[in-house]
């Protein structure tokens, strides 16, 4: 269990180091990254996961099934779709490299 | 032997330190691709340890596999079928997933009702609260972007309304908190408001603001998503939620300052409404060129230097333009490409598509780096692009774009302009550059233009 002072510690460390990984991103890749910070909130789906596997009654058990889907649909496009952009960045490095 | 608990909470430990290193690796463009790669794999053993450990009676596990399942490949396969020129709509989509999926837990854990303390119960409504206005705010923002919506709705007293929506969400919220366990009906009227607040606060912002909003809804799902972390004891969720919602908060600042707006100012302004008054100023026409001409100044210039826009993406012209350079160069001439910050509909949307057209990062320049060359260049060939380069944005204190740090393409020798039409650009802005003596105007579509230009300038040569 996470105490609550230690939840705050964790807040303020994460808070900074989001901060500092994103301030060293150049521009052209602000696009690519705004979908892979996206993709990263994708892990919404073990929170979502964990309260559909512990739903008791079928009101909860819909929304956590919807949230559930919502989550894997954040995760699995987000990452397609992050993937897919900075493989171009790949191809135009490589192209660059030969010429 | 750990126990599955453990498994599972170090499988969130190694999440944790993938999507950091994750993040970091995408800062490059080298790396860029390892990084997310790396995120994946920390999602990937976050997901299958929480699948295999949580315990959940099977019917439940068989909801969760299903629901992952079917939520999963809709999302794979819009995903892999996606036009690079879709991507920021298909950006909020997913980020609205992500808002609501969080709304969805907090609204599980405020139906259930049980016997949480006070703080626990607050946060869970915060960011239900949060998630809520990102989900369905995004999801307004896909359907401007997709072109599903293409008014901006205001109307008067409509802050006002707005503002009476907060104040009654925000009062269930109160009343459901305090009232814990509170009845099913206060918990759905307070999403419902919620919901209707994200719709409401985003009709009225306009096309071109929408990188700004979608940044932010990207911050505030980050937020939801950290909150409800805490809710569920859940250390992954709550360090990549907040990493999230504090570069997403830091990349909003950067997207608002690029347009030298304030944030407060891209939500609440209605931008726009004051713009016919301000464009009464401008005087002139426009004059238009003929592709062959265009071709032929083009061909003999010493220095061109490509202003790309959206009417680019729009077009899906980044391979004919790159062409189109490939063959100037061919001809000697130098060939630089300037990228305005919020070109496009989001920054770095330019750098996508000129780097799916295979266009090498040197040839690329941004703001700061390239507008001392303007004055070096024969010719400024401006593609679907507008407002950033309007002069105006310098010298007319009445205009509303005033103060935005612009591409300076108003110095260049010559300037070609590639437009659709003579109308007005996204912010319904007249451009004082298309009037400027050295400039001409070739209309058309971007794609159609640029094989005219192709053809004009093998003719030249």
């Amino acid at each position: 269990m996470i105490d609550g002072v230690i939840a705050l510690y964790i807040f303020m460390l994460a808070a900074f180091t989001g901060y500092e990984v994103i301030s060293r991103v150049p521009v052209i890749l602000h696009t690519p990254l705004m979908s892979g910070s996206n993709f990263v909130h994708g892990i919404v789906l073990v929170g979502a996961m964990v309260a559909l596997g512990t739903a008791d009654n079928t009101l909860v058990r819909v929304i956590g099934f919807i949230g559930v889907m919502l989550a894997a649909g954040n995760a699995v496009g987000g990452y397609v779709v992050t993937e897919r952009m900075l493989r171009m960045f790949v191809t135009a490095g490589r192209k660059k490299g030969q010429g | 032997m750990p126990n599955g608990s453990t498994l599972t909470q170090l499988s969130y430990l190694a999440a944790a330190f993938l999507f950091i290193v994750g993040l970091k690796r995408m800062s490059s463009p080298v790396t860029a691709v390892s990084g997310v790669r790396w995120a994946g794999v920390g999602m990937l053993l976050a997901t299958i340890a929480t699948l295999v450990f949580m315990g959940a009676p099977a019917t439940n596990l068989v909801l969760v596999v299903i629901a992952i399942a079917s939520g999963g490949a809709l999302a794979w396969v819009s995903g892999k079928r996606v036009a690079m020129t879709d991507m920021p709509q298909m950006i909020a989509l997913y980020n609205g997933m992500g808002g609501g999926a969080a709304a969805a837990i907090a609204a599980v854990q405020l139906y259930r009702g049980g016997e949480p303390g006070i703080v626990h119960v607050t946060i869970a409504a915060v960011g239900g609260f949060i998630g809520s206005v990102s989900f369905s705010g995004s999801l307004i923002a896909f359907a401007k972007l997709q072109g599903l919506i293409t008014k901006s709705v205001r109307f008067a007293g409509q802050r006002l309304l707005n503002l009476a929506v907060l104040v009654i969400t925000l009062g269930l919220g109160i009343a459901m908190v305090s009232a814990h366990p509170a009845g099913p009906l206060v918990i759905s009227l307070f999403f419902v408001f919620a919901l209707v607040l994200g719709i409401a606060m985003t009709l009225p912002i306009g096309g071109a603001d929408m990188p700004v909003v979608i940044s932010l809804y990207n911050a505030l799902t980050g937020l939801a998503v950290g909150f409800e972390g805490f809710v569920l004891d859940n250390a992954a969720m709550i360090i990549a939620g907040t990493v999230v919602g504090a570069a997403g908060t830091l990349l909003t600042q950067l997207m608002a300052k690029a347009m030298n707006r304030s944030l407060a100012n891209v939500l609440f302004s209605n931008f726009g409404e004051g713009a016919a008054a301000g464009a009464g100023a401008i005087t002139g026409t426009q004059k238009a060129i003929e592709a062959s001409d265009a071709g032929v100044m083009l061909a003999f210039s010493q220095k061109v230097i490509v202003v790309p826009g959206y009417g680019m993406a729009v077009a899906q012209a980044q391979h004919k333009v790159w062409e189109l350079c490939q063959l100037l160069i061919e001809h000697g001439v130098t060939v630089r490409f300037a990228i305005h910050p919020v070109a496009g509909r989001m920054p770095g949307h330019m750098n996508v598509l000129l780097a799916e057209a295979g266009v090498p990062y040197e040839l690329i320049a941004d703001l700061d780096e390239i507008n001392a060359e303007f004055d070096t260049a024969d010719v400024a060939l401006i593609i679907g692009a507008n407002d950033v380069v309007n002069p105006d944005a310098r010298a007319n204190r009445a205009s509303p774009i005033y103060g935005m740090p612009i591409l300076n393409a108003d110095k260049a020798k010559n300037v070609i302009v590639v437009k659709r039409g003579q109308g007005q650009g996204f912010s319904g802005i007249d451009n004082a550059l298309f009037v400027l003596d050295q400039t001409r105007m070739l209309y058309g579509d971007a794609q159609a233009a640029m094989s005219q230009l192709i053809q004009a300038v093998k003719a030249a040569g």
